[in-house]
C-alpha cells in the first residue's frame, strides 16, 4: 500500500498533460508551432493573448458568456430554493412524479431542443439575446439546482424549522434569516454547478445567438473554420476559457465532494 | 429519512420551477411532436403524414447504425470510467495537503467548455503539432484520427475518459469519506480482508453516489455531441456519427424537419426509458441492502 499515491499521481499527470500542451502552444508563435516540435516554448510570446484582449470580436465573446451564465445562475438558484424546500419538507399530490419529470429534463438531449428553441425564441423576439440563452440553459440547470438543494436541505434537521415557527417566525422570515444561512454552502455548490453546466454548454448557446450574444465557445469554432487556423490564438482562447472554472473551483474546494454527490452523502 | 408532512400548499413553492421548466421543455417538445406527423414543401405549408416518419425511421439503416454506435460508445464509457473512477477514489489520500491538490486538479477537466475539450484533444492528437500524435508517430505507430476509424474511436474514448472519469472519482470519494472510522476498526478486529472491506463496507456506502454517477455518465455519454463534432465531425465516413450529431445534421444541416422530429422523439423516449430502468433498479438495490444489511 506504500505506492498507493502513485495511482492518483499518474491520473493527475494524465489529466494535466493535454492542458499543459494547450498552454504551451498558446505561448508559442505560429511559426514555432508549425515548423518545429518543442516541449516548451523556445521563443516565449504573449502576442496570442494580446490579440484576444485587443480584438472586440474575441473579448466580447467572454463578456457575452459571462452575462448569460450569471443570469442563468441567478434564475436557477432563486427559483430552485423554494421548490427544493417543498420537496425536502412536504409531501404533496404528484411530488414524486414531478421530481422525476424534472430529472428527465436534465436527461433531455440538447440536440432535440436546438431547433424548437430557435423557433420559440425567434417568435417571441428573444433570439440573439443573453436572456434567451440563460432561459434555455434553465432547462437542465433548474432541475439540477432543485436536485442538489433538495439533497442539502434534507440534511438539515426538521427541528430547526419547528423551533423557528414556535418562536413566532413567519415562513419568509424564517427562510431568509435562519434557513438560508444554514444551507449557505449548499447554495454555493449549487451556484457552482449551474455555472459549470451553463459555461460548458455550446450547442444551445450557439443555436440561439448570432452576433450580439455570441458566446466565446461559438466564436472559437467559427474561427477554426474561417481564418485558416491560427493555432496560437486558438490555444490562447482555450486557455482563457479554462481560467474562470479554475478560479471558481478554488472557492468551493472544501464542499466540492459533497456537491458532486448532489448533496447526498 | 425525514418524515414528511402532507401539505398541498407546497405546490405554490414548486410552481415557479414547474412553469419555467414547462415553458422551456413542454412547448418545444410539442413543436417536435407536431413536426413529426407532418411534411412540408417549404413556405410554411404543412400537411399530415401520420406515422410515416416513424415507419421510415424504424427501417432506416442510418438510424440503426447511429443507434448501435451510440450504445457501443456508452457501454465502453461506463465499463471504463466507473471501475477506474472507483479505483482512483480508493487510492486517494484522506487527509493532508494531497486532498485539495487532488480535488482541484481532478475537477479541472469538468469545467472546460466542451468544445475546448474537443479542441484540446484535436491539437493533442495531431501528428504534426500534438504531443500524443507526434509521440505515437515517432514510435512508429500509424495513428491518424481523421482517416482511421479505429484511431478516431480510441481518441474519442480516451478523451471522454480524460474529461469525465473525475466525476466518478469525486462522487466515489465523497461516498468513501462518509464512512465512519469505527466501521474500519470493527472490520480490522474481525480480521476482514481488503476485498471483504470493499465488498461489505465501502461498496454499500458508495451505492447512492454510484447511482448518481452511473445515471449522469450514461445520460451525458448518450447525448454526446460537441466533443466528437469538434474532433472528427462524425467522420471518418460516418464512423463516429453518434445520435446527436446525426440529429443535428438532419435538422439544421439538411432541414428535414419531419424525420428529424421523429428521430428526436424516439431518441428522447429511449433515454427516458433507459434512465428510468437505471433509476428503479438502483434504488431497489438500495432499499434491499438497507432492509437486509442494517
Amino acid at each position: 500500500m506504500r505506492w498507493k499515491w502513485l495511482i492518483p499521481a499518474i491520473y493527475i499527470f494524465f489529466l494535466l498533460l493535454p492542458i499543459y500542451w494547450l498552454v504551451n502552444m498558446s505561448l508559442k508563435t505560429n511559426d514555432e508551432i508549425l515548423s518545429m516540435f518543442t516541449l516548451w516554448p523556445q521563443d516565449l510570446t504573449f502576442a496570442n493573448y494580446k490579440v484576444i484582449f485587443t480584438d472586440a470580436s474575441w473579448y466580447s465573446g467572454y463578456i457575452n458568456s459571462m452575462i448569460y451564465v450569471s443570469v442563468n445562475v441567478l434564475i436557477s438558484v432563486c427559483f430552485a430554493l423554494p421548490a427544493a424546500y417543498a420537496f425536502s419538507r412536504y409531501s404533496f399530490v404528484g411530488d414524486k412524479h414531478l421530481f422525476f419529470w424534472l430529472l428527465t429534463n436534465r436527461m433531455a438531449p440538447p440536440a432535440v431542443f436546438a431547433l424548437p428553441f430557435f423557433q420559440l425564441y425567434s417568435s417571441i423576439g428573444l433570439f440573439d439575446t443573453h436572456i434567451a440563452v440563460a432561459l434555455a440553459h434553465c432547462l437542465f440547470n433548474l432541475p439540477l439546482a432543485v436536485w442538489i438543494l433538495e439533497g442539502f436541505m434534507s440534511g438539515i434537521p426538521k427541528e430547526i424549522d419547528e423551533t423557528a415557527f414556535v418562536d413566532g417566525y413567519s415562513w419568509p422570515r424564517f427562510f431568509v434569516k435562519i434557513f438560508i444561512p444554514n444551507i449557505a454552502s449548499g447554495i454555493g455548490v449549487t451556484a457552482f454547478f449551474c455555472f459549470m453546466f451553463s459555461w460548458v454548454e455550446l450547442l444551445l448557446a450557439r443555436t440561439l445567438t448570432a452576433v450580439h450574444a455570441k458566446p466565446i465557445s461559438a466564436i472559437m469554432t467559427r474561427t477554426v473554420s474561417a481564418s485558416g487556423l491560427d493555432w496560437g490564438v486558438l490555444a490562447a482562447a482555450g486557455v482563457l476559457t479554462i481560467l474562470p472554472g479554475a478560479l471558481v473551483i478554488y472557492f468551493v474546494r472544501n464542499h466540492i465532494a459533497k456537491g458532486f454527490a448532489l448533496g447526498r452523502v | 429519512m425525514i418524515q414528511k408532512q402532507v401539505n398541498q400548499k407546497a405546490w405554490f413553492m414548486v410552481l415557479p420551477v414547474f412553469l419555467l421548466v414547462a415553458f422551456s421543455a413542454v412547448i418545444p417538445l410539442m413543436t417536435v411532436v407536431n413536426y413529426s406527423f407532418q411534411d412540408t414543401f417549404g413556405s410554411n405549408q404543412f400537411f399530415w403524414v401520420g406515422m410515416d416518419w416513424f415507419r421510415d425511421l424504424m427501417h432506416s439503416e442510418r438510424f440503426h447504425d447511429a443507434f448501435l454506435r451510440q450504445i457501443a460508445f456508452s457501454s465502453i464509457i461506463l465499463a471504463i470510467e466507473i471501475p477506474l473512477g472507483i479505483a482512483i477514489a480508493l487510492a486517494m489520500p484522506r487527509k493532508g495537503w494531497g486532498v485539495p491538490v487532488c480535488l482541484i486538479s481532478m475537477s479541472l477537466p469538468l469545467l472546460i467548455p466542451w468544445n475546448v475539450v474537443g479542441t484540446i484533444w484535436q491539437i493533442f492528437g495531431r501528428v504534426d503539432i500534438g504531443l500524443l500524435g507526434h509521440s505515437l508517430a515517432s514510435m512508429g505507430i500509424d495513428y491518424n484520427y481523421t482517416q482511421d476509424p479505429i484511431a478516431a474511436w480510441i481518441t474519442i474514448i480516451v478523451m471522454d475518459v480524460w474529461h469525465w472519469t473525475s466525476l466518478v472519482v469525486l462522487l466515489s470519494y465523497a461516498g468513501l469519506c462518509s464512512i465512519p472510522d469505527a466501521y474500519y476498526q470493527a472490520a480490522k478486529i474481525d480480521g476482514a480482508s481488503r476485498i471483504a472491506v470493499f465488498r461489505y463496507i465501502q461498496l454499500p456506502k458508495m451505492q447512492g453516489v454510484l447511482l448518481i454517477a452511473v445515471l449522469l455518465r450514461f445520460m451525458d455519454s448518450f447525448m454526446i455531441y460537441t466533443e466528437p463534432f469538434v474532433i472528427t465531425g462524425g467522420g471518418p465516413g460516418n464512423s463516429t456519427t453518434f445520435m446527436s450529431i446525426d440529429l443535428v445534421k438532419m435538422a439544421v444541416g439538411q432541414f428535414d424537419l419531419g424525420p428529424a422530429a421523429a428521430m428526436s422523439l424516439v431518441y428522447f423516449l429511449i433515454i427516458l426509458l433507459l434512465s428510468w430502468i437505471f433509476y428503479t433498479v438502483m434504488s431497489n438495490v438500495g432499499e434491499e441492502s438497507k432492509n437486509g444489511g442494517a
